[in-house]
């Protein structure tokens, strides 16, 4: 990370004050105003639109081997995704991960 | 309402929480360590718990600032994944609307992932409570998450330069985040959501600075909505 402490604190201080914003936009208002459906609908997609593409590229090439796609991490993450599909556990899904990612690094070398 | 009542509350909001923290410490151990690695220093690290308080976009910020993109990016990705955060404020809000402002916005500071959903299934099983009720149960549900998640965090950052690469913690966010996610597959709306996020992502991926995270983001929430438009709200 090459940025300096200003830059930090300043992504830190904004993400921070716009975090609270969403959660307290409704919160905030007075009385009761429903969320418009569409919005409803597009929002509830949040968690499964994102953060999936935020992880594709990290699992495909990973920058611990320098871009190289790599076995061990390909596996551990199928397996962290089916276990957590089939168990809808959190931390089943993050153990079975992790498992396998070590023991795929340990039989390949 | 009575002061046992709300104290009962309050009490039935700790014992549904408790759990979590088996959730918490892990999670915010590894920022801790996630961050300290990318280079912040112990307040840094601090700073993004207690004032941001959400996990996801702190891993998502600390990501995109390792790689060195702008910081309008970094806000606006970060941001974007807090954005479910809008929907449960607004479930929230015809429960604890009542309350005075500075309670709602203590409310919103705490306003995460487990705190909604246990509140939520709360007051919808029990519309009977009172909104004194409803805010001690709040509380309660806060107490073993939140100060765990700063405390958790804490520990991660002071042991976080003394792991040793081999431990390939650089897939700890990968996998933490694809666990977030296979529990929520739970119709063909949420797959494709998935399926376009990844595909999206892996063709935009020369773009720099990780920009196309954020445009896979939005065309995912489209196609999401979209199909489950035409599904019909299939849960």
């Amino acid at each position: 990370m090459t940025q300096s402490s200003l830059e930090i604190w300043t992504i830190i201080g904004l993400l921070g004050i716009g975090t609270f914003l969403i959660r307290f936009s409704f919160l905030g208002m007075i009385g009761e105003r429903p969320l418009p459906d569409w919005l409803l609908r597009h929002l509830r997609y949040t968690p499964v639109a994102v953060l999936p593409a935020l992880v594709a590229p990290m699992v495909v090439w990973p920058q611990a081997t320098g871009g190289e796609t790599d076995p061990a991490r390909m596996l551990a993450a199928l397996a962290t995704l089916g276990v957590g599909h089939v168990t809808k556990n959190v931390l089943a899904a993050i153990a079975a991960g992790a498992v396998t990612l070590y023991g795929m690094l340990f039989l390949l070398g | 309402m009575s002061a046992s009542n709300v104290r009962s509350a309050y009490w039935t909001g700790v014992r549904h929480g408790a759990p979590f923290v088996l959730v918490i410490m892990p999670f915010g151990l590894l920022f801790g360590v996630v961050g300290t690695e990318a280079g912040l220093n112990i307040a840094e690290v601090m700073g993004f718990s207690i004032l941001v308080i959400a996990g996801a976009a702190q891993f998502t910020a600390v990501q995109l600032m390792v790689d060195q993109a702008p910081t309008m990016l970094v806000l606006a990705t970060a941001l974007a994944v807090n954005l479910r955060m809008a929907m449960y404020s607004a479930a929230l809000t015809p429960h604890l609307g009542g309350a005075p402002l500075w309670q709602r916005a203590l409310a919103a500071y705490f306003l995460v992932d487990q705190t909604y959903a246990l509140a939520q299934a709360r007051y919808e099983s029990r519309p009977e409570m009172s909104l004194g009720e409803r805010l001690a149960y709040y509380a309660g549900s806060i107490t073993p998450v939140c100060p765990m998640w700063y405390v958790a965090t804490l520990a991660g950052a002071l042991a976080g330069q003394a792991i040793p690469p081999e431990f390939a913690l650089d897939f700890a966010v990968p996998i933490t985040f694809l666990a977030m996610v296979a529990p929520a597959l739970r119709t063909l709306a949420h797959v494709a959501a998935v399926g376009t996020s990844v595909a999206v992502a892996l063709t935009l991926a020369f773009l720099p600075y990780q920009a196309g995270v954020l445009i896979a983001g939005l065309v995912a929430m489209m196609v999401g909505a979209q199909v489950e438009l035409r599904m019909g709200n299939r849960e």
